[in-house]
């Protein structure tokens, strides 16, 4: 059984498909009008999915399910941040934007990233949420985070080590990659060789866009990023990230949100280019979406784009919305601003279209 | 002192439908902490950690809009609860 949990701008959504994976069914709404970023199954314990919601009206908050989905609970205390002291920044969480369950070792324990950026964390599976002062209260932080940006900046790729628990990396737009391995005591930037063509200074240790951010599951010292100015991959411990983007046609760029790793093959991702000329469209190149597959690790990239629109195709995958399976042949799945869901069981080889018509897709995650 | 507290359509889930209920308090803070014990997580969804009426919501008592909640409650008053969002 496959399940592709789709979180739109109006509601929750669901995929299901048989072990084949050749027919699937779309169920839902659920939760009609709220706004979902996010929907993550927990890998410890497959009943249980969180889902990052609000809606126009409402404020921000994490929704429970420990039927797989079928029921869900409010949080009794969702994210959010510290009252300020008098005269300091008075923050409020406005969009829970991401979720990342904790290492295999810590059970019930649960990250959280938001808008403005802001780090937290739950120790009882997403019912009560504490912000993270290492990172929020950081005397740095109002240096690393480029506040104002007119939809807010995001705390989002919150990668656990599968390693070493307290070793975790978050990424921030804008603000960029940041390292702790102490459990989120104490943060560090790690971004050097990141273009940040944007800023005044391009060679500053911090304010990239890191739009997403990937570890691998299986050599956990191997990290890709898709980046607001560009594709780099970084080999721990080295500190210095490689554009492999460079790699990429030049008609296409490298530019775009999202970014998947194969589950097995560190030396395999795929990207989803996006427009970003001039004006920054943000749409597929050209109306001609293509999927992009690198099997050396960014030293070279296969165009994909078999059973995808042929033109007139102006859509965008924002960086939540492309996921992979586990299965042998690995299935791949992206959901558009447009609201198509788009699916390949052959490892992007030809794609096929799953759904239509729903509304603009923030999130597609895969679930067991 | 005791209110009734008008309830919009976005937050009838915590009140498990009602559009109407009863609130009691001196004050709008002292009103939303007692309708935050009925009927729990209504108020973060209307007010944020700092204690500040989120950008979509406005506050009411009677037919004066509340700007913060200080403002004063008497008894017989009705707390209207506006949801105010444009756009689709």
């Amino acid at each position: 059984m496959s399940t592709l949990w789709l979180g739109t701008r109006k509601g929750l959504f669901a995929l299901r498909a048989d072990a084949r994976r050749q027919s699937w069914t779309l169920a839902g709404p659920q939760f009609l009008g709220h706004i979902i970023h996010h929907v993550v199954q927990d890998p410890r314990e497959p009943r249980t999915v969180l889902m990052a919601a609000k809606t126009g009206h409402l404020g921000p908050t994490v929704f429970r399910s420990g039927d797989r989905g079928r029921t869900w609970r409010e949080a009794a205390q969702p994210p959010a941040f510290r009252p300020a002291a008098v005269g300091a920044e008075a923050r409020a969480v406005e969009r829970v934007f991401w979720l990342t369950p904790g290492h295999t070792a810590e059970p019930g324990l649960w990250y959280a990233g938001s808008s403005p950026a802001g780090l937290f964390r739950s120790k009882d599976g997403g019912e009560r949420w504490e912000p993270v002062a290492g990172f929020n209260d950081h005397p740095m932080r109002s240096k690393w985070v480029l506040n104002g940006t007119p939809d807010g900046e995001f705390l989002h790729s919150i990668l656990v080590d599968p390693r070493d628990p307290r070793h975790l990396y978050i990424g921030i737009s804008i603000g960029g990659v940041f390292e702790s391995t102490d459990g989120g005591g104490e943060w560090t930037p790690l971004n050097e060789g990141v273009a940040a063509d944007f800023l005044p200074d391009p060679s500053v240790p911090f304010g990239h866009d890191p739009h997403c951010v990937v570890q691998h599951a299986a050599r956990p010292d191997r990290l890709y990023q898709q980046n607001h100015c560009g594709i780099y991959r970084l080999d721990r411990p080295g500190r210095r990230w490689e554009r492999i983007g460079a790699a990429m046609p030049k008609k296409i760029g490298d530019i775009g949100f999202p970014i998947v790793l194969h589950p097995a093959d560190s030396d395999t991702a795929w990207v989803l280019p996006m427009d970003g000329q001039t004006v920054w469209p943000r749409t597929s190149v050209g109306g001609k979406p293509a999927v992009y597959r690198t099997r050396d690790a960014g030293r070279s990239w296969q165009r994909l784009d078999r059973g995808l629109p042929r033109a007139h195709a102006w859509f965008t995958v924002l960086r939540q919305a492309m996921c992979a399976d586990g299965h042998a042949r690995t299935g791949l799945y992206f959901g558009t601003t447009g609201g198509d869901v788009w699916a390949s069981t052959n490892a992007g080889d030809s794609w096929r279209c799953l759904a239509r018509h729903l509304p603009e897709i923030y999130s597609v995650t895969h679930a067991s | 002192m005791s209110c009734t507290v008008r309830i919009a359509s976005p937050l009838q889930s915590y009140t498990a439908g009602a559009a109407r209920v009863d609130g009691r308090g001196d004050t709008l803070a002292e009103v939303l902490g007692d309708l935050e014990q009925r009927f729990p997580g209504i108020r973060f969804r209307m007010i944020d950690e700092q204690g500040r009426i989120r950008p979509h919501m406005r506050l009411f008592v009677n037919t004066d809009e509340a700007r913060d909640l200080t403002a004063a409650v008497h008894g017989g008053d009705t707390v209207h609860v506006i949801c105010a969002l444009s756009g689709g």
